[in-house]
């Protein structure tokens, strides 16, 4: 850096991206030096911190980044700023009170990780759901997959610096977030799947508010469309940015839409189906260049699929019970508890003792919002889990990380961060 | 019973370094290997490094191997055309406590043949050393890095094997051993000291130290020459 004698701190301007625009706002050709700047500058190497609190970072990501003027010579992320050991907590608790502490780590699609955690528990232990309920948790998974995306495009945009976009999707989630309260009564920590069920049926005329929802939400993600596909500061900052091909994107183990981003057709839902995918009508989204900007078209687009299921879920919605009847896993009636010896019983077992799971274990992967969640879950026999796993797809591709922003601008960092989609609760679990 | 309950109810903590137990972890009946063929070619390629396969919770095939011959088995159902796992989904461990071994597990997903296969390799608890598999996945870095953070196991050829959760300057241990109490092994009292006892430095990891001293000389240098 030039050295300063005076005691005053000026903010100097040494690169700008827009070659026309020079220094001091006056238009210059090409490259030009602040004034005073040895020309033999580069090469000095400069370290800098970004996070853990810093809002680009979306939560308490730490990067370490060396610079060699805005170029990024090396990225070293830090994670474990938000560790609570979930997995160690959960070795302490029955089956069915680890299930708050799935909607902890991915706190902007709660429902998708109740829903996986108890996929795979009742895979272990040889529990096949209702119909019902199988359609219904559909419903919550395609549901927070739009609520995350959602999210998704409006934080992106207010990095890259567009705020109206942000305004759109938050009025959207708004309505997923009531659809949680009347659904679960909690907004965000939501823990509505148990095993063997869900903890409450759809309540009445919830459907209804859904399939308006399901009407009206493609207009937003019209006008929002308008708003960035075209927009020349949006592709400025996303096209070609953060570029990683198909064979780099499956060595460093992406999943979800940034996988598909890269034109990997690997979706979960379609490649090794669970709860009757294949049934519905739907398509994979693939991208072809494996940079920010189709990151972005991959996500807008799956938000649009997410509805065709959604629409489909809704017509087939079965009626009939939601939880498989099973008084040792299932909690009876509260009529039935109060009046009824056996179900007393039962009640007491199921609440005192847990549910008891078999010796074995199970390795579930489903696709979450930003790709293939893992939950994995072994058992000795008792009402506790002797691990419980969760392999996080935040977690493995922010590892990516460092290979996509290393030789690019400090600025293209954000963006690529942004395009990720991590959420740190579940990356440092 | 009073003046002993508090420290008791830590688990594992007066319990020091569990005895080596002669039992491994429960297994399931072995199963038939011909119903999966990956399990099958292992069988028929590796022979005597195969110990066990079993099926679990309906549909998953387990393969328990050699930890001496983990990478080359893991290198030959990448490159192998017939089998072509190229997704390493998940490298995690299993300790079952009570001294017995514990389980370095590898899941791995085939994108074109859409085949789900997983590793079992038992370390004892006196040799938790595996060789690692980042030169085959990349995607193994922060996997194996989070096993070495939480279970102690060390992976032989690892780029950047360091602690990726706790702090670098962690002194309790590894957390997700049965033998650590979840409290963690120092008081409450201990731990806050440390806590504010970290100084700057503490936050950054030794390359970073050495590339931040390498610029400041280098400014150093060029204040003296132009001053």
């Amino acid at each position: 850096m030039a050295t300063k004698t005076d005691d005053k701190r000026t903010v100097e301007y040494l690169v700008t991206r827009n070659a026309e625009m020079g220094v001091d706002g006056k238009p210059a050709l090409g490259y030009t030096l602040p004034p005073g700047m040895d020309p033999e500058m580069h090469g000095e190497h400069m370290l800098i911190n970004i996070g853990p609190q810093h809002p680009a970072t979306h939560g308490v990501l730490r990067l370490v980044l060396e610079l060699d003027g805005e170029t990024v010579i090396r990225c070293i992320p830090h994670i474990g700023y938000l560790h609570s050991s979930f997995e160690k907590l959960g070795e302490y608790r029955t089956w069915n009170q680890v299930i708050p502490l799935t909607d902890r780590m991915d706190y902007l699609a709660p429902l998708i990780y109740n829903c996986a955690y108890a996929m795979a528990v009742e895979k272990m232990m040889g529990i096949t759901v209702t119909e019902r309920c199988k359609v219904v948790r559909v419903i919550c998974m395609e549901l927070d997959r739009i609520f995350s995306h959602l999210l998704w495009m409006g934080t992106t945009a207010i990095d890259i610096g567009a705020f109206t976009v942000f305004l759109y999707t938050f009025q959207e989630r708004e309505r997923i977030y009531d659809m949680h309260e009347s659904l679960t009564g909690a907004r965000i920590t939501t823990s509505s799947t148990r095993i063997g069920g869900m903890m409450a049926d759809l309540p009445v005329g919830w459907t209804d508010t859904l399939q308006n929802f399901v009407n009206t939400l493609p207009k937003t993600l019209d006008e929002v469309d308008v708003l960035l596909k075209n927009n020349q500061i949006w592709i400025g900052r996303n096209q070609d940015v953060g570029i990683i091909s198909a064979a780099d994107a499956i060595n460093y183990g992406l999943s979800g839409p940034n996988l598909r981003a890269s034109g990997v057709p690997f979706d979960i839902r379609k490649d090794r189906p669970y709860y009757d995918y294949e049934t519905y009508d739907w398509d994979i989204v693939l991208g072809e260049h494996g940079d920010c900007y189709d990151r972005y078209l991959v996500r807008m687009e799956e938000i649009r699929q997410s509805l065709r299921i959604l629409q489909q879920a809704l017509d087939r919605l079965p009626d009939g019970p939601i939880n498989i009847d099973n008084p040792r896993v299932i909690l009876p009636g509260k009529m039935d508890a109060m009046t009824d010896m056996e179900s007393m019983i039962h009640h007491f077992k199921v609440v005192m003792e847990g549910v008891n799971a078999p010796v074995g274990e199970s390795w579930l992967g489903i696709e979450s919002s930003k790709g293939e969640l893992g939950m994995y879950v072994v058992s000795d026999g008792g009402s506790k889990p002797v691990r419980w796993r969760i392999r996080g797809p935040s977690f493995i591709n922010l590892a990516a990380l460092p290979k996509m922003v290393e030789g690019s601008l400090l600025s293209d960092v954000i963006a690529v961060n942004a395009s990720l989609d991590i959420v740190l609760g579940e990356i440092d679990r | 019973m009073a003046e002993k309950g508090f420290t008791d109810a830590l688990e594992g903590l007066a319990a020091g370094v569990q005895p080596e137990s002669a039992t491994g972890a429960p297994k399931g009946p072995p199963a038939d290997p011909a119903l999966h063929p990956s399990v099958a070619a292992l069988r028929t390629k590796f022979g005597d490094a195969i110990l066990h396969n079993e099926v679990v919770a309906g549909d998953e095939h387990v393969v328990f191997i050699l930890p001496e011959r983990a990478l080359e088995i893991l290198r030959w159902l990448k490159d192998d055309p017939a089998q072509s796992y190229d997704y390493l989904a998940d490298v995690t461990a299993v300790d079952y406590g009570g001294g017995r071994p514990l389980q370095v597990v590898y899941q791995l997903w085939s994108i074109q043949l859409k085949r789900q296969l997983r590793l079992k390799a038992e370390l004892p608890l006196v040799a938790l050393e595996i060789d690692s598999v980042v030169p085959l996945w990349n995607a193994a870095n922060w996997l194996e890095r989070e096993v070495y953070d939480m279970f102690g196991i060390q992976f032989r050829g690892h780029p950047d094997l360091r602690r990726i959760m706790m702090p670098d300057n962690y002194a309790e241990g590894h957390p997700l051993r049965k033998d650590f109490p979840l409290r963690g092994r120092f008081s409450r009292a201990e731990q806050t000291r440390r806590a504010l006892e970290m100084e700057v430095e503490d936050y950054y990891i030794p390359t970073e130290l050495d590339a931040a001293e390498e610029s400041e000389r280098e400014a150093h240098r060029e204040s003296e020459l132009s001053g």
